[in-house]
């Protein structure tokens, strides 16, 4: 009877979804082109342990950023096109102050807050780096993480708070001006131009089968960094009221503040953790590839859009975990495809997963 | 509200009306500073080509997007991707067959440009049909990021290497990856004017305008009369898309706009509308991305960056989303002010203090106006970044828009559903034009019928 039972419920999950059987069994048949190749020699062990090591740099920094974006989708109801932007300002003006702090003396303040626009100052020649300049470094990660807050606060109050009652297109709509705006600004007063921020740090060689994988500094700052803020937020939202208040608004936003909570103030919150992930993000992302550009955020924002939905959106667990697969994604695809569109690879995957399961992973798990 | 639709309701001619009266404004505009600042002749045609040819473009996407959003409720921020499939596909159909030692690193198919034009209609509309197969079923948000993922799919596609060149039936062909395509097919105008046999008398026509522009006036006259080709394809998608939108396909589209549950209850199957209306948009917005390439000799994928889909949105938004007049005049008014117009404006400023020597960055700029309170150099960094400056003011009048007036010029007014006009006063024209009997009478028994709700008007 049980033999039966099993088979029947397979038959009928092969008979409603079709489409995550076919998932699947493109996945099986790509892992399985991979372990003929490590089997064959085509592909190095090490080559697939770097790529591992890299997609889940990426995915912490995607999982990070996504956090606050999964948050304000949730409770806001709209999905904020500014977000990415929101990971630029926060990584130039922490880079500002890095520049600030490791090149004071050596260089005019002007060309350093301006984080070297124009070729003036190059990162690389003020040693800038984790082992370097520690007290740099750390000061931009807070300033990162302040100023995206006081960007978010500041950008809700003035344009979004107002328009708070509209549909979740309008608020889109709207996020998208601000995005744009944002942006060029920065590329006004940063300039266009892609600048080196660090000096190469140290790295050690881990022996992996048959060659090295190179871990370096600035990949375990991350690991530590991501990891730390991850486990506080997981903390913050499980142990304080602050966590079931949100849940709640996420829930049904009227029936929450007839309860009497400060709905207003949880939005504040919001942005607070949010903004300041966003901040630490975007530094985190510059300090683990070295180089920055007016560009950066938005260009990270579709693989966080990709990684909220695919994790489900509001669960924070969901956009860590979806963060992971879509940098995993990103990194591991160029085993079987063409770079170029690596890119590309993480959002069919999305796309999949929007067909297969909308709800995301994590679904019906509304933050945390 | 009442005001605004006063406004198109005097105006004479109506909508058509209101559209050539701000066209008209438009164009005294520009050309009253040109005379101001004294321009040559030649200078100032060109000026009215330019905004005509960007006039032309904004107000045929701005329809496009209006029939996906305005009728359908189709959130679509892919645009550029539609646009930049249509052109990559003409021009691959429409490119000269590869010869070793040319010009051209790739070739194509040597197939004549109309073939090209529809294929990559075809193109556009196919990759519409791929995007809303799985992403029609979810909301709205979710059709948006998949449609803006898409777009950059496309653009690094085009800018990958393996799509370079390819083998095609025997030829060297490609996409042609960074560093771009040229696009060494037949002059589009030219081809146009020889397949109808009038290419003899455009070019005696060309000479005859010797007698206003002295030198060389062909750019001239092709600038010009490529704007009123442009021209005559808006008030084709615009009667396209008036009598699709009056359809009873266009009926079921606002439907699925207001409620997709009630149209569905109604026994449409609302996903198969979605799907015919999304295909058309795309290959409407295909074709707006050809014309506006097709004459500019090369084309590079970086040129398709998620701004230009932004930059319909806010011509849609300005005009007002569901109507189509209103699309055209957010078209018309984006290019002039928005887009041309800080262009224009640093022109301008160029012309007037040519010596003027820009910062080359922020730094330069902003360090005489800290220290000594001279202001000068951050003005001339301030006109010379214009265009980076421009997309900051887009966005604040987006969200100035979205703030103030998300319903544009005139946007959501209230169609009417019917195919035959229903109101006392349209009634009474048709009936004079009309003359049967039958006519008069229902016209009668309309106006009885809609006499309590007229009598505010």
């Amino acid at each position: 009877m049980g033999i039966a039972e099993t088979y029947s419920r397979g038959r009928r999950f092969a008979v409603d979804r079709p489409g995550a059987i076919l998932l699947v069994l493109v996945a099986v048949l790509l892992f399985g082109d991979l372990l003929v190749g490590l089997a064959t020699g085509r592909t190095a062990f090490s080559e697939v342990g770097s790529l591992l090591w890299d997609g889940l740099m990426r995915g912490l920094v995607i999982g990070l950023a996504g956090i606050g974006l999964s948050m304000t989708y949730s409770i806001l109801n709209f999905a904020n096109f500014a977000h990415g932007d929101y990971i630029t300002a926060g990584a130039f003006s922490g880079w500002a102050t890095t520049y600030l702090f490791a090149g004071l003396g050596r260089a005019d303040i002007g060309s350093l807050l301006l984080v070297g626009a124009g070729g003036s100052v190059f990162g690389g020649a003020l040693g800038i780096g984790i082992t370097g300049t520690p007290f740099a470094v750390i000061a931009g990660l807070v300033v990162a993480g302040v100023f995206a807050i006081a960007l978010s606060l500041a950008v809700d109050r003035v344009i979004f708070r107002p328009i708070r009652d509209q549909d979740g297109i309008t608020l889109l709509i709207t996020s998208i001006g601000v995005a744009f705006a944002l942006r060029y600004m920065m590329q006004f007063v940063f300039g266009s131009d892609v600048r080196g921020t660090t000096a190469q740090p140290p790295s050690l060689s881990l022996y992996f089968v048959d060659g090295a994988i190179r871990i370096n500094m600035h990949d375990l700052t991350l690991v530590v960094v991501a990891g730390g803020l991850m486990l506080g937020v997981h903390l913050l939202l499980q142990r304080t009221k602050l966590g079931k208040a949100m849940r709640a608004m996420a829930d049904n936003e009227d029936l929450a503040r007839v309860t009497g909570i400060p709905t207003e103030r949880v939005v504040r919150s919001v942005w607070i953790i949010g903004g300041g992930l966003t901040g630490v993000a975007g530094y985190m992302f510059v300090l683990w590839k070295g180089t920055l550009g007016f560009n950066d955020g938005w260009l990270l924002l579709l693989l966080i859009f990709a990684a909220v939905i695919l994790g489900g959106i509001g669960s924070i667990y969901g956009a860590i975990a979806g963060g992971l697969v879509i940098g995993l994604t990103a990194s591991l695809s160029v085993l079987w495809i063409p770079s170029a569109f690596a890119r590309a690879a993480a959002f069919v995957v999305m796309i999949l997963i929007l067909l297969v399961k909308p709800s995301g992973l994590f679904s019906g798990r509304a933050t945390a | 509200m009442s005001v605004r639709e006063d406004l198109a309701d005097r105006m004479p001619g109506g909508d058509a009306g209101l559209i050539v009266a701000v066209l008209l404004v438009t164009y005294a505009a520009y050309v009253l500073v040109g005379v101001g600042l004294g321009y040559s002749l030649r200078g100032q045609l060109n000026t009215i080509a330019v905004l005509t040819f960007y006039i032309g473009v904004f107000a045929m996407l701005a329809l496009a997007l209006n029939l996906h959003w305005g009728y359908t409720g189709l959130f679509n921020i892919g645009i550029v991707g539609f646009m930049a499939v249509g052109v990559y596909v003409m021009a691959l159909f429409t490119k000269p067959i590869y010869t070793p030692g040319g010009a051209a690193q790739v070739g194509g198919l040597g197939l004549p440009l109309i073939v090209g034009i529809v294929a990559g209609m075809a193109a556009a509309a196919l990759l519409g049909l791929v995007v809303a197969l799985p992403a029609l079923r979810l909301r709205a948000d979710y059709l948006a990021i998949v449609t803006i993922a898409m777009s950059e799919i496309v653009r690094f596609s085009f800018l990958s290497s393996d799509l370079q060149q390819f083998q095609m039936f025997g030829n060297r062909v490609g996409f042609g990856g960074g560093s771009g395509l040229i696009l060494d097919f037949t002059d589009p105008l030219q081809a146009l004017f020889q397949s109808v046999g009038l290419w003899g008398a455009y070019l005696g026509f060309v000479d005859a305008f010797k007698a206003i522009v002295p030198t060389n006036p062909k750019p001239v006259v092709d600038g010009l009369v490529y704007g009123l080709f442009l021209l005559l394809f808006v008030a084709a998608y615009y009667w396209l898309l008036k009598r699709t939108g009056e359809s009873p396909f266009g009926r079921v589209l606002k439907a699925i706009r207001e409620d997709e549950d009630v149209a569905n209850s109604l026994g449409k199957d609302t996903n198969q509308f979605k799907i015919k209306s999304f295909m058309l948009g795309c290959a409407l917005m295909g074709l707006a991305g050809i014309f506006w390439l097709m004459t500019q000799g090369a084309v590079t994928p970086n040129f398709f960056r998620p701004r230009v889909t932004f930059f319909v949105w806010i011509a849609l938004i300005i005009g007002g989303a569901g109507s189509n007049t209103g699309s055209v005049l957010g078209g018309a008014v984006f290019a002039a002010v928005l887009y041309q117009g800080p262009r224009y404006f640093k022109n301008l400023v160029d012309t007037v203090l040519p010596a003027a020597d820009a910062p080359s960055s922020f730094g330069p700029a902003i360090a005489p106006l800290i220290s000594n309170l001279n202001p000068a150099p951050m003005f001339f960094y301030t006109v010379d970044s214009i265009r980076q400056l421009q997309l900051v003011v887009m966005g604040l009048v987006l969200i100035w828009l979205m703030h103030n007036r998300p319903e544009g010029m005139l946007g959501h007014r209230k169609e009417t559903a019917a195919g035959i006009p229903l109101t006392a006063a349209h009634a009474r024209a048709a009936a004079t034009d009309g003359g049967t009997a039958k006519n008069a009478a229902n016209d009668a028994a309309d106006d009885a019928a809609t006499a309590g709700g007229d009598s505010d008007e």
